[in-house]
């Protein structure tokens, strides 16, 4: 891969508590690259701050430490900085009847993002002559609403969940956007529309070679389009790899409790951690994850001897190089010594 | 013994200004104690309307038709007195947006607490804290948490609130409507968990429904695929996840893919349209548009729910042990084609006049 496009360094995102000194730590210093082209699945519990990081990578948030680079430079945080940003790099809602406006026609909700942007004008000036409902109709196409001026006039309420998530990923596409940040794209949808929104996301980077980062709790997605995952605990990436290495061979004992749980999978014994996400303005000393951990509860870290750095020493954060990694004290044990 | 819940061939129809809505077309099923049924289908199938007619909690339009009988009694004729009595007793209720079925004003052990009291006046306020603790401690919430708030606990605990509540009055028949949509997958196995667990220990019925056939899959002991209204196939909840036979419930099955399989890489498996409008339903088969096993034949009848020499009924003319197509085979299929207005908007309700001039 010549040239990570969207890049996040030492990102730390806090947010001010209303009860006691301690802020929360939406996200506790996470780096993560997503390359031209390249789907990248971002997967955890509800609460571990995986939207957050999203919302972040968007600009929407201000870290309090650490940057987000788009295409090797710094986001700035001007109000012209995030518009022009935001052109190229573009949100996917999970709820697509909340994302419209339903009181907007199909052709004004995919043309506002043109007109915020003056694409029209743009094109214009570089000599292209392509009129607004040419964009409109391109994107509509694009996202798989065809032919598209039969639906321009249409209504929210007149379209089907699955074609209305199809607008909102063309008001996306109309500003023909480098990456598509998309959250939980498909959890609101019926299993039988699911498949073809996860088909269109994989046909768009094959067409238009865009880049997407799927915010999800469903390793069944990732596991159906994305090329990396990483899984986030608590504010930080635990385990990082090809979907292979990390759905395959999961290193991290979190992960391999998530993946136990999924329903399709018979082989292995559920692994049910008990409680929730914990706390992010508590985060446990020594490793996030040891008060739920199966590996130190079961003895297995005791074996190896790194009990005690379980509880008591934090891990390095996972650097943000094309390899299969975890942030676990057992498994970077095993690993060395086999 | 009567079965705790024995449904004969219901019809639900919608009185709408748009005309009737025939929602559910001949439904049966029965459940027994210590049974799970699992009800799958896309939205707009029957499937909630199927578990509202349990407790007659349908709308005022509906029109309803068949038997509906809870522990031999049935409902759909009972007096109101005599239903008021059976709601929380025989039969509870769990919804699915907890947080929308909770007061927010009110400690959760006092809620757990009214139906206990107001089936049964004799009950003191001591008993039925003592009851409230013991339904928390059963669904895994200590007894202390009575005294939060809703906005005190996370997703997972209210519904586990939720499971608590419809416990309450020890009824044997709980319907459980989507209860684990909307959380995330650690707390989808917790609510789960709970919920068969009382299954096994209580020998409750429980009548679960859900769009993902995975989770009725791995929960229940049978299920139900229902389309437009019917079912259309029906069998241990295992064995219809794992081999369908009716090209629908293999179109569902494969859209939750295995993490592993091969074939789901980089190739998610969908189902092509959207479901049709029930006011205007397809002539034959009411599948054959979506299907891709579809031959003229399917357009001639809708077929009836049949064991043609297979282990368990399905409502199929080509589900004949020949042409039976595994949702392996169904996987290969890559849904990447556009969605044609044609059928995409057959489906959609209203279309306001004047509005195609364009």
């Amino acid at each position: 891969m010549s040239g990570e496009l969207l890049s996040a360094r030492s990102l730390e995102v806090t947010f001010a508590s209303r009860h006691g000194p301690t802020n929360a730590k939406g996200v506790d210093g996470v780096d993560l690259d997503v390359g031209a082209g390249e789907i990248v699945a971002l997967v955890g519990e509800s609460g571990c701050g995986k939207t957050t990081l999203a919302r972040t990578l968007l600009g929407l948030e201000r870290p309090s430490a650490g940057q987000v680079s788009y295409a090797q430079s710094p986001l700035r945080y001007s109000t012209r900085a995030l518009r022009d940003y935001r052109r190229h790099v573009q949100l996917i809602l999970q709820d697509p009847t909340g994302a419209l406006n339903p009181r907007q026609s199909v052709y004004e909700s995919v043309a506002e993002g043109l007109r915020i942007h003056k694409l029209v004008e743009r094109y214009h000036r570089e000599g292209t002559a392509l009129t607004e409902v040419d964009l409109v109709a391109r994107a509509l196409s694009r996202a798989g609403l065809r032919p598209p001026e039969r639906f321009f006039l249409s209504f929210p309420h007149e379209l089907s969940g699955g074609q209305r998530q199809r607008v909102v990923i063309a008001g996306a596409l109309a500003l023909e956007p480098d990456v598509l940040i998309a959250d939980e794209p498909v959890s609101s949808l019926d299993a039988s529309i699911r498949g073809e929104i996860l088909a269109l996301l994989l046909k768009l980077r094959d067409d238009l070679g865009l880049s997407v980062l799927v915010v999800t709790h469903d390793l069944g997605l990732a596991w159906n389009i994305a090329d990396r995952i990483a899984v986030m605990y608590l504010g930080r990436i635990v385990e990082v790899g090809t979907t292979e290495e990390v759905l395959g061979h999961p290193r991290h004992p979190y992960t391999r409790a998530l993946l136990s749980v999924v329903p399709e999978i018979e082989q292995i014994d559920p692994i049910v951690l008990s409680g929730e996400t914990p706390d992010p303005s508590r985060i446990p000393p020594g490793c996030r994850f040891h008060p739920r951990c199966p590996a130190l509860q079961g003895g297995e870290a005791t074996a190896v001897g790194v009990a005690g750095r379980c509880t008591g020493e934090d891990l390095p954060v996972i650097e943000a190089v094309r390899e299969h990694q975890a942030a676990c004290w057992l498994s970077m044990a095993v690993s060395s010594v086999g | 013994m009567a079965s705790l819940l024995e449904i004969n061939d219901l019809h639900v129809t919608y009185r709408t200004a748009g005309g009737d809505l025939p929602a559910v077309r001949g439904v049966s099923l029965s459940i027994d104690a210590g049974e799970s049924l699992g009800v799958a289908g896309e939205s707009g199938c029957g499937k909630s309307t199927v578990a509202s007619t349990v407790l007659r909690l349908q709308p005022k339009n509906a029109q309803v038709s068949g038997q509906v009988l809870v522990a031999g009694k049935d409902v759909l004729t009972m007096r109101w007195g005599h239903l008021r009595a059976v709601r929380w007793a025989d039969a509870s209720v769990i919804f699915q947006g907890a947080l929308h079925s909770l007061n927010p004003v009110q400690r959760i052990g006092d809620q757990i607490g009214e139906p206990i009291r107001l089936h049964d006046s004799s009950v003191s306020k001591a008993e039925a804290a003592t009851r409230v603790g013991q339904l928390l401690e059963q669904v895994g919430i200590p007894a202390s948490r009575g005294r939060s708030y809703p906005h005190q606990l996370s997703g997972g605990q209210r519904q586990r609130i939720m499971i608590a509540m419809a416990l309450a009055c020890r009824p044997s028949l709980v319907v459980a409507d989507e209860p684990t949509t909307a959380l995330d997958v650690m707390v989808q196995a917790q609510v789960l968990g709970v919920l068969t667990d009382l299954v096994h220990e209580l020998g409750l019925g429980l009548l679960l429904i859900s769009h993902d056939l995975s989770v009725l899959g791995t929960t229940c002991d049978r299920v139900l695929v229902m389309y437009a209204g019917r079912v259309v196939e029906e069998g241990p909840a295992g064995r219809v996840f794992d081999d369908p036979h009716h090209p629908y419930s293999g179109a569902l099955a494969a859209s939750f893919p295995r993490v592993g399989d091969p074939a789901a890489r980089f190739a998610p498996a969908g189902l092509p349209g959207d479901p049709p409008d029930p006011r205007s339903l397809p002539a034959g088969c009411t599948f054959h548009p979506r299907c891709r096993l579809q031959t003229a034949e399917c357009q001639l009848s809708d077929p009836p729910l049949q064991i043609h020499g297979l282990s368990r009924p399905v409502a199929c003319i080509h589900a004949d042990g020949t042409n039976m197509k595994t949702a392996a085979e169904a996987r290969q299929r890559r849904p990447d084609q556009p969605v044609e207005l044609a059928a995409g908007t057959g489906s959609t309700p209203t279309r306001r006049g004047g509005r195609d001039e364009w």
